[in-house]
């Protein structure tokens, strides 16, 4: 044997040792097995399409976000320039974008703008008009630089708050991602109810108590008097609908959510399931003073803008306790409690995208997938045996490398299984002998020309591996583009179809090659080439 | 030894054919676009139309039609229902539109008036929802893709075919300049991806890339004459199928280079040195038929082993990769290469034509045939 094939041999056998080895893993004959302790750790992941699962994409408003800022920020202005003697009245942010508000004494301008580039450099003046009696109307809105970085902290803490609930929940390995245009992509493998993942995750959860207006009839008010609004209150059937009435409320948040550091489902002593909170320490002492300062009020618990109930305070409340009964059902209760321990969203998520798969049709795919794969792999075998004798053989053990440097490239570079590609390896299977029939024409050609075995095949290969190299080039650049634009499932017929097509250049252009010649070197002296 | 289906010493006259292949495909062609017209543009699946999917399984065979109506109290606009799979799968696709508000509940209003309305167990296997928001930005992302791969693959096949890299450039430059200015007019992703396809046509012509022109008229056909397939058969465009598409752009590209390699081979084989440029081309499509005939054997094993075994979900991909490599087979053989000697003609011949010569040859052998026969 040559000196050149020897090291040919120690690279083939060494990368189809390490294929091997990272195969292995995957398969669910090794998997928890003795075996299992000397292998990579590395598994190939299947995609949410083989495992089942529920994939989300969720847009986050941030416009709403920005309003809200807005009007917030409106509010401080009047008291801050209060402080400043300023006296500035009618702060809104009517359209959610800009934010308005009159300076009572023209006089004071030059003080108010002072006051406003020094504490409000977010902000800049887009107009100012005249109002009535001489006052003058501040028209403000965010800077781009402000509006931008605003942006972006309300998806990050979007992100975070969303991760937050899913952990408490209790879901393995949940993909949560930032992805452009203000959206969240969210993938919770094995869960299989999205109704009440959505639930969870998009809930607001902005809590807030307001005091109840029990002198308004809210069958009567049409237009709520000021400094009140009217709400829902939300009431729970028997039969587990829902029942809607008006109440006349405060519409100043006398407190919020964001004191609250724990909440927990807990059923009372008639078996009813309610949520119980725990403010911190701030908030215990606002509690208390609230609850003292309202005594025989009504206190509203306001979730979403939607009245869960309004118990009457009888008493001072210390210790920073609260809770909220609302009939709910035992789940309801317990993912009301995830929420709130886990944060409100800093504004509303809606569900632009929801895909489901039960597990049942994960394992029904993969079943398939893997039974397609072995007829169409088993046909193409047979046939490049029977067509090409010895040489097929050779193509056919080339094919096998192949589909196992595949499964080992998905398992060593994390790559995601999924049943785009599964169809990306069986279509490789059919497309990877193509390499070997352009080479065996070629030997088939020569050696009719009547070139002797040895030259023939050097005749072929070298001639044919350019060709194949270029005209697989084509077949990556459109796997390229796809995983480019693709999504998940697509993506991973990308990953397949660019491994199937890299690793046949070497298997059956180089490892076939070292075969035919391992042939060549141990054949009878003028024995024909079987091909 | 093995077999040998296609013999090497096989001549046939592939150009002789090539009037009768052009007005066959472009026939095929015009009656898929007829169809598109007809059904007013391609059928969009969930994916890119948004909407709404469900896939359920129930324990037994159910008419379709008891689906639909057990469904009507949800009130579902556009419903259809159909088996999905086998037959004996017992699997039905439920498609609608998207009501607004429905959402987060729609598994939980559909599972209630399947269980209310026809009382076989059954699994929701799957569903999707998409927003019409997503699907049209699925659909840009699409044809986007489309877009760049063959702008990737005209630059690429320019350079490549000839050698020319300078002309490659001046291609991309081309390509790229024409692409900023109708993107200053704001032309949408179709039509730039129709006008990248008449520059690079054009660009072909001017810069006399003959094998790059050939190349992008059969990308164009095979992909034309799939889409078009599809529509006649009322199939439904959705990821999966442009996975398939594109991926057919590059099995019928990667067809097309095998046969033009041969091409440039007889080109400057000493033995070629007096024949006519249709003689050569005829015997390099000749040389690899069997190759071109084999592959596209495999791939089509296994392709239809995806088809009848692969399951619901990938019937339609395979469906398209079966039309696609059959097209992409055939277009390789009578499309690309015929069109080097028709639109060739006025581009850089790199020999004198010959005319009478080759027809001459297969009278010969016609005869020869006859005399055997007899």
């Amino acid at each position: 044997m040559s000196g050149r094939l020897t090291w040919r041999y120690v690279l083939v056998s060494l990368v189809a040792l390490i294929g091997i080895l990272y195969v292995l893993p995957s398969m669910p004959f090794v998997q928890g097995g003795y075996l299992a302790k000397f292998l990579p750790g590395d598994q190939i992941s299947l995609g949410l399409d083989l495992r089942g699962g529920i994939h989300l994409t969720l847009a986050v408003d941030i416009d709403k976000a920005v309003a809200n800022s807005l009007s917030q920020m409106a509010q401080d202005i009047k008291s801050f320039a209060q402080d400043e003697k300023i006296g500035v009245y009618k702060p809104e942010s009517a359209d959610g974008k800009h934010l308005e508000f009159t300076l009572v004494n023209p006089d004071k301008k030059d003080a108010l703008e002072a006051f406003l580039k020094d504490k409000y450099s977010i902000l800049r003046i887009d107009r100012t008009e005249p109002a009535e009696d001489g006052k003058l109307k501040y028209v403000m809105s965010m800077t781009p630089e402000y509006k931008k970085y605003m942006t972006d902290l309300t998806i990050d803490q979007a992100v975070k708050t969303i991760r937050n609930r899913i952990d408490q929940f209790g879901v393995a390995e949940p993909d949560i991602r930032k992805q452009a245009d203000g959206r969240i992509q969210v993938q919770l493998p094995g869960l299989q109810d999205p109704e009440r993942a959505i639930q969870i995750i998009g809930q607001t959860a902005h809590l807030e108590f307001k005091l109840v207006d029990d002198e308004s009839n809210p069958e009567k008010v049409k237009t709520p008097p000021p400094g009140r609004e009217i709400g829902v209150y939300r009431y729970r059937n028997p039969d587990g609908s829902y029942l809607e009435k008006p109440i006349v409320l405060k519409k100043e948040a006398v407190m919020t959510g964001e004191y609250i550091s724990d909440a927990r489902a807990s059923f009372d002593n008639t078996n009813q399931p309610y949520v119980v909170l725990n403010f911190n320490a701030r908030g215990a002492k606002l509690f208390e003073r609230l609850t003292g300062e309202n005594i025989k009020k009504r206190l509203a618990i306001v979730l979403d803008g939607k009245v869960y109930s309004a118990p009457v305070i009888q008493d001072k409340i210390a210790g920073g306790r609260a809770s909220i009964t609302g009939h709910f059902t035992v789940n309801e209760a317990r993912d009301l409690a995830i929420v709130l321990r886990a944060g409100s969203l800093p504004a509303p998520v809606t569900v632009l995208e929801q895909r489901s798969v039960g597990p049942s049709l994960g394992q029904e795919s993969i079943d398939k997938g893997v039974f397609s794969a072995l007829v169409g792999g088993l046909a193409v075998i047979v046939f490049m045996a029977v067509y090409y004798g010895f040489a097929g053989v050779v193509a056919d053990v080339a094919l096998l490398l192949n589909i196992v440097l595949i499964l080992a490239g998905l398992a060593l570079f994390g790559a995601t299984l999924t049943l785009p590609g599964i169809a990306g390896i069986i279509l490789t299977i059919g497309m990877a002998v193509d390499a070997n029939v352009i080479i065996f024409e070629r030997i088939r050609e020569e050696t009719k020309r009547g070139l002797t075995p040895h030259a023939a095949m050097d005749e072929g290969y070298s001639r044919a591996t350019l060709t194949i190299l270029d005209a697989n080039l084509t077949t990556i650049i459109a796997a390229i583009v796809l995983y480019q634009f693709g999504t998940g499932p697509i993506r991973g017929f990308a990953v397949t179809l660019i491994l199937g097509i890299v690793a046949s250049m070497f298997t059956a252009i180089f490892a076939s090659k070292v075969l035919m010649d391992t042939w060549l070197a141990c054949r009878k002296p003028g024995a024909a080439l079987n091909i | 030894m093995g077999f040998e289906l296609i013999k090497h010493t096989t001549n046939i006259n592939f150009l002789k054919y090539r009037r009768l292949a052009y007005a066959a495909s472009l026939l095929v062609i015009l009656v898929g676009v007829g169809s598109l017209i007809v059904h007013g543009g391609p059928l969009y699946g969930v994916d890119f139309a948004g909407g709404v999917s469900i896939q359920v399984k129930f324990n037994e065979r159910i008419d379709p039609q008891r689906i639909t109506q057990a469904l009507e109290p949800v009130a579902l606009p556009g419903l259809s229902v159909q088996r999905f799979g086998q037959e004996r799968d017992a699997s039905y696709l439920i498609r609608a539109s998207l009501p607004e508000t429905a959402q987060d509940t729609i598994r939980s209003q559909v599972g209630k008036a399947l269980t209310d309305g026809l009382n076989i167990p059954f699994e929701i296997q799957r569903l999707e929802t998409v927003g019409p928001k997503v699907g049209e930005d699925l659909r840009s992302a699409a044809l986007h893709a489309a877009f760049v791969a063959i702008l990737l693959i005209a630059i690429y096949i320019s350079g490549r075919f000839e050698q020319r890299w300078m002309a490659a450039g001046a291609m991309a430059a081309g390509l790229g300049g024409s692409i900023w200015l109708l993107n200053q007019f704001g032309v949408n992703v179709g039509g730039m991806i129709l006008a990248a396809l008449l520059v690079t046509l054009v660009l072909c012509f001017v810069l006399k890339l003959k094998f790059a022109l050939g190349a992008v008229v059969a990308d164009i056909h095979d992909v034309a004459i799939t889409i078009g397939v599809f529509s006649l058969l009322g199939k439904e465009f959705d990821l999966t199928i442009v996975a398939a598409l594109l991926t057919i752009l590059g099995y019928s590209l990667n067809d097309t280079i095998i046969v033009y390699d041969r091409i440039r081979e007889n080109l400057r084989d000493p033995a070629h040195k007096d024949a006519s440029f249709e003689k050569i081309i005829n015997d390099a499509v000749n040389q690899t038929l069997s190759r071109t005939i084999l592959t596209a054997g495999t791939a089509l094993i296994s392709v239809l082993a995806l088809y009848v075994f692969g399951g619901g979900a990938l019937h339609e991909f395979a469906l398209a990769m079966i039309i696609g490599i059959v097209v992409g087979t055939y277009s390789s053989v009578f499309v690309a290469s015929p069109i080097l000697l028709d639109f060739g003609k006025g581009l850089d011949q790199p020999k004198p034509e010959i005319p009478a010569k080759p027809a001459a040859t297969v009278k010969v052998s016609k005869k020869k045939l006859k005399v055997r026969i007899a």
